[in-house]
């Protein structure tokens, strides 16, 4: 059993309360799996400069020692920053996602790369869901966008490392409550094509599975069906990205999720009370996601997000 | 006795409700009056899904929506939803009525019974053995009884009604020599 909240910000005057409104979610979705937790946020456009990339890590080095590390190995980005926040080491520089990502690897060879991009920050950890939402400063936090999860495990051990959201493409996220039953044939397939995995779960196979096919091109909408055709099992997912946020169950949709549209947010839950805080809720167009069905919400990108993109092909290039 | 409960419910309000009223200002999560035996459940928001599973009878109403489910293995439950209900919805009912103003999900009364199904609105593809009967007056009858129970303003001629085509749940003459 887990615990899915996301919140996609449409009313600009609502991103500095981002962490605020998804803390709130969080600590209702503690009831539903409270051995660990992760949240994804989305910075508010401009908020971070277009150069900049931001890389999180499982890794307990403190951050200054980890800022002379990274500096000290390889190609050395410009005005290099790193923040602990409980399990988690954020890491920003102006430089490219994948080259930053690089450079903390081979300063930190022990680290697990937990999200790589511009907009994206991902922070994860054991524990308490609420205990990490003050580690993680989650509510003086803003951003256009966020999904938490809180889990009770099934698949895959209780660390850091096996918490959601998975990211394993540039500012994608992947949240799951359920489990595949064919993961590990798919798991195999994926190898075969020159992918690796940072665990032994589940969900990171879908997000493994969802960033490959964007990589080749892939629209969101088309990798979800995909993923329908492919993963057997139970699944309620909200899987988003630097301009998407999208929700998909499977046939039988016996996990649950309830949506919340108003004229300023979507919001995703597994259940109301995690709703019942937001603002505008009880006008709000609520239901439950149909079985099979692919919700998505998604925004033009902003220049800056361009740039960025161009740079994140570039470097995959 | 009557309960009243202002604002939202988790999972399982009112589960096995025996007599009592229970009126609920707000949304029901999921497995709302499951097992009822008796009385009157009252939502004025949304459920989610399975409300009224199993329930072998007594009132269920919800104004808003009900999820997925609603009514799965319902056992004589009369449950009257305002608006849609989600997909497999009084799948393999087997008694009572489900009253359904809006629309209808997929799956509607897959593998059902005898229980009765009525729809004002559009439904999904129907589930294995349920089909569209005719509306008798006596159904009219009994779809006045619950709308009026239910306090809605609907007309019972605005509804269709579905049930078994009973082609499922009896051996199959061809099949008797496989046994």
């Amino acid at each position: 059993m887990c615990g899915i909240a996301g919140l996609h910000l449409l009313n600009p005057k609502l991103y500095p309360h981002l962490g605020e409104l998804l803390g709130g979610m969080l600590h209702q979705a503690a009831g539903r799996g409270n051995d660990s937790a992760g949240v994804g946020l989305y910075a508010a456009p401009g908020a971070i400069p277009a150069s900049q990339s931001t890389v999180c890590a499982l890794d307990q080095t403190p951050a200054d020692q980890a800022v002379k590390l990274i500096s000290a190995a390889g190609p050395k980005p410009g005005d290099l920053t790193a923040a602990n926040f409980g399990q988690t080491l954020v890491v920003t520089a102006s430089s490219t996602a994948k080259d930053l990502a690089d450079a903390v690897l081979a300063a930190l060879p022990k680290a697990a790369i937990i999200s790589r991009g511009h907009d994206l920050t991902v922070l994860k950890g054991t524990g308490q869901p609420s205990q990490l939402a003050q580690d993680w400063h989650l509510a003086e936090r803003g951003g256009w966008q966020g999904v938490a999860h809180t889990r009770m495990a099934t698949e895959s051990a209780v660390t850091p490392g096996g918490s959601h959201p998975f990211s394993v493409g540039f500012d994608e996220c992947l949240i799951h409550n359920g489990s595949f039953s064919n993961h590990e044939s798919i798991r195999k397939r994926l190898s075969r094509a020159g992918l690796s995995f940072d665990s032994l779960n589940d969900t990171e196979v879908a997000a493994r599975f969802v960033a490959h096919q964007l990589e080749n091109g892939a629209t969101s909408r088309q990798a979800l069906t995909e993923l329908i055709k492919t993963f057997d099992g139970f699944y309620t997912l909200l899987v988003s990205s630097a301009r998407s946020f999208a929700v998909v169950r499977d046939a039988i949709a016996c996990k649950p999720a309830i949506i919340a549209e108003t004229p300023d947010l979507v919001a995703v839950a597994s259940e109301y009370r995690y709703l019942a805080g937001l603002p505008g809720i009880a006008s709000a167009r609520i239901f439950e996601p149909d079985p099979e069905v692919i919700y998505l919400w998604e925004r033009p990108l902003s220049p800056a997000q361009s740039a960025t993109t161009s740079q994140l092909a570039l470097s995959q290039n | 006795m009557t309960v009243r409960i202002d604002g939202p419910v988790g999972y399982y309000a009112a589960g096995m409700n025996q007599a009592a009223v229970v009126e609920i200002t707000g949304h029901a999560g999921v497995g709302l009056a499951e097992n009822m035996m008796s009385g009157l459940v009252h939502v004025t928001g949304s459920a989610s899904q399975s409300a009224g599973a199993t329930a072998h009878g007594g009132l269920l109403v919800i104004d808003g929506d009900a999820a997925a489910r609603c009514g799965i293995s319902m056992k004589g439950v009369s449950i009257v939803v305002g608006g849609n209900v989600g997909h497999m919805s009084a799948f393999m009912a087997q008694a009572g009525c489900l009253v359904i103003c809006g629309d209808a999900g997929d799956g509607l009364g897959d593998s059902i019974y005898e229980a009765h199904i009525y729809v004002k609105g559009r439904t999904g593809q129907l589930g294995a053995d349920c089909v569209e009967k005719p509306l008798r007056p006596e159904h009219i009858s009994q779809l006045t009884e619950l709308l009026t129970a239910a306090g809605r303003p609907e007309h019972p001629e605005e509804f269709r009604r579905y049930g078994s085509a009973r082609q499922l749940y009896n051996f199959h003459v061809d099949h008797a020599f496989s046994y």
